[in-house]
């Protein structure tokens, strides 16, 4: 038997007895931000290779999506701050060990050049469109004349913030479930995975389509593999990593993790796209829309199951 | 210079002064606290034993509360304690998870994150922290652990001790008499 309790109480908000302090709105914000960074990879990369005319739902609707949800992470990510008001104090340093610090730092530069993206294909969407100033049309032409170069600004800064969505959790060694060196490429890949899947329900060529589902085919068998991984690496670590993939495993959070994201999150939707590749005339609206819930489920249930992990002592 | 703490847990008895006088010392709000008492009891009847420990922020020489903060909030002082600034804390929580010991919160109403700063008030004024003060037993030491003739120096080097959770690579500095 080995049994502690406080005796002189202790009942810290949110602390105690187990860790509540990153709720959803963080795990919407990682969401969020792994699918902005995704959309605006796949934006980049296709106009980089001069398939602007080919892929518009790829160039210019999905990105849309980017600074929308990129903006609506950021105020996820205030709204969860308990001392809102000294935000600015995140761009008075760079810390180049903290996560948060420099994720603030790309945030910072990849939020503007999203919008500075759709600015420049608005009027590709709304023909109508007028300006009014002068400058404005002059700054279009400058984005669309330079496009390429912004695609490559954005590549590196999209693969930072995708991959920095995971390395967030992973540099908290008090928490086991998240300190693994896998959850930032593997959040990377869903990211692009569900950015994937936002274009296959944006675009309206069955060639843009088909390109995309066979992108997300393949990247959700790597984050399957990459699970695989970080599973495997649990059951090979110490006494914490063992006792913290119990969670996911054979715990609270066993049906979330078996069920609702890798068989209706991965696995499924694979199937349906695979079959949907072979010639089966399936819709690919309903894995496009499952991968992405999968994507929103994997931050949630990382976020939350993390929080329950620690080290024992 | 660095500042430790020991705590014999062969002379605790459990009585919480330790827990009373840090929350008026340094006013912490009411039902929150910055050091607790853990009774931990191991062993099968009628082998059975009792330890019980003052636990606090171990002030860490390798903190990872310091290293995640993305503001420079958390830094360490003179002597190695760990101190929060105020004002320059967002409250976004990453020092809280990155705590293996649990040992910070966000201030109810000021929002910033605060925790134990071995009294560095009154340790700057030559006194001891508040808790160490306060022992009825006497099992709690302050000083420095660079000074071989102080009172930790002394203890670290004749009794057995142990500290919490070693295996996170914290190199914590509250240390345990056992």
């Amino acid at each position: 038997m080995n049994e502690e309790l406080f005796i002189s109480g202790r009942n810290l908000h949110n602390i105690d007895p187990h860790l509540e302090i990153w709720e959803f709105p963080i795990a919407l914000y990682l969401f969020l931000g792994g699918l902005a960074a995704g959309i605006l990879l796949f934006a980049s990369i296709a106009v980089l290779l001069d398939k602007e005319e080919k892929l518009p739902a790829t160039t210019i609707w999905a990105p849309i999506i980017a600074p929308i949800a990129i903006l609506i992470g950021l105020v996820a990510l205030v709204f969860d701050l308990s001392h809102k008001m000294y935000v600015w104090q995140l761009y008075l340093t760079i810390r180049i060990e903290s996560p948060m610090s420099w994720g603030a730092w790309v945030l910072l530069i990849v939020t503007p050049l999203s919008f500075l993206w759709v600015f420049s294909d608005l009027r590709k969407i709304f023909p109508k469109l007028d300006w009014k100033i002068p400058v404005l049309y002059k700054l279009e032409a400058f984005i669309r004349e330079h496009k390429k170069f912004l695609a490559m600004v954005l590549i590196p800064l999209c693969l930072i913030l995708g991959i920095y969505t995971g390395i967030l959790l992973s540099a908290f060694n008090a928490r086991p479930l998240w300190n693994n060196a896998i959850l930032g490429p593997l959040f990377l890949t869903s990211g692009l995975s569900t950015a994937a899947a936002a274009i296959i329900l944006l675009a309206k060529t069955d060639f843009e389509k088909h390109l995309f589902s066979k992108i997300d085919v393949g990247l959700i068998i790597i984050e399957i593999g990459l699970i695989i991984h970080m599973v495997m690496g649990y059951y090979a670590g110490g006494e914490a990593q063992i006792d913290a993939i119990q969670i996911l495993i054979n715990g609270d959070y066993s049906t979330m993790f078996f069920v609702f994201l890798v068989g209706l999150g991965l696995l499924f939707p694979l199937l349906l796209e695979v079959l949907e590749l072979w010639g089966l005339k399936l819709s690919v609206i309903i894995p496009a829309i499952l991968v992405l819930i999968g994507g929103l489920v994997f931050r949630i249930l990382m976020v939350d199951a993390g929080q329950l992990t620690r080290i024992l002592y | 210079m660095r500042y430790v703490m020991v705590i014999d847990t062969k002379k605790c008895v459990g009585c919480s002064d330790c827990v009373v006088a840090c929350q008026v010392e340094n006013d912490v709000p009411l039902g929150y606290c910055r050091d607790w008492v853990t009774e931990s009891v191991s062993g099968k009847f009628p082998k059975v034993e009792m330890e019980l420990r003052s636990e606090r922020c171990n002030h860490c020489e390798n903190p990872p509360c310091v290293r995640t903060c993305p503001t420079g909030a958390s830094h360490t002082v003179d002597g190695g304690i760990v101190v929060v600034t105020g004002n320059k804390c967002i409250g976004c929580g990453a020092c809280i998870e990155s705590c293996p010991y649990d040992a910070r919160y966000q201030h109810p109403e000021e929002g910033y994150v605060d925790k134990c700063t071995f009294c560095f008030h009154r340790v700057e004024k030559g006194m001891k922290p508040a808790c160490v003060s306060v022992c009825p037993t006497r099992c709690m030491y302050f000083g420095d652990s660079h000074d071989p003739n102080s009172d930790v120096s002394r203890l670290l080097a004749e009794r057995k001790y142990k500290v919490l959770a070693p295996e996170a690579g914290t190199k914590p500095q509250v240390y345990y008499l056992i």
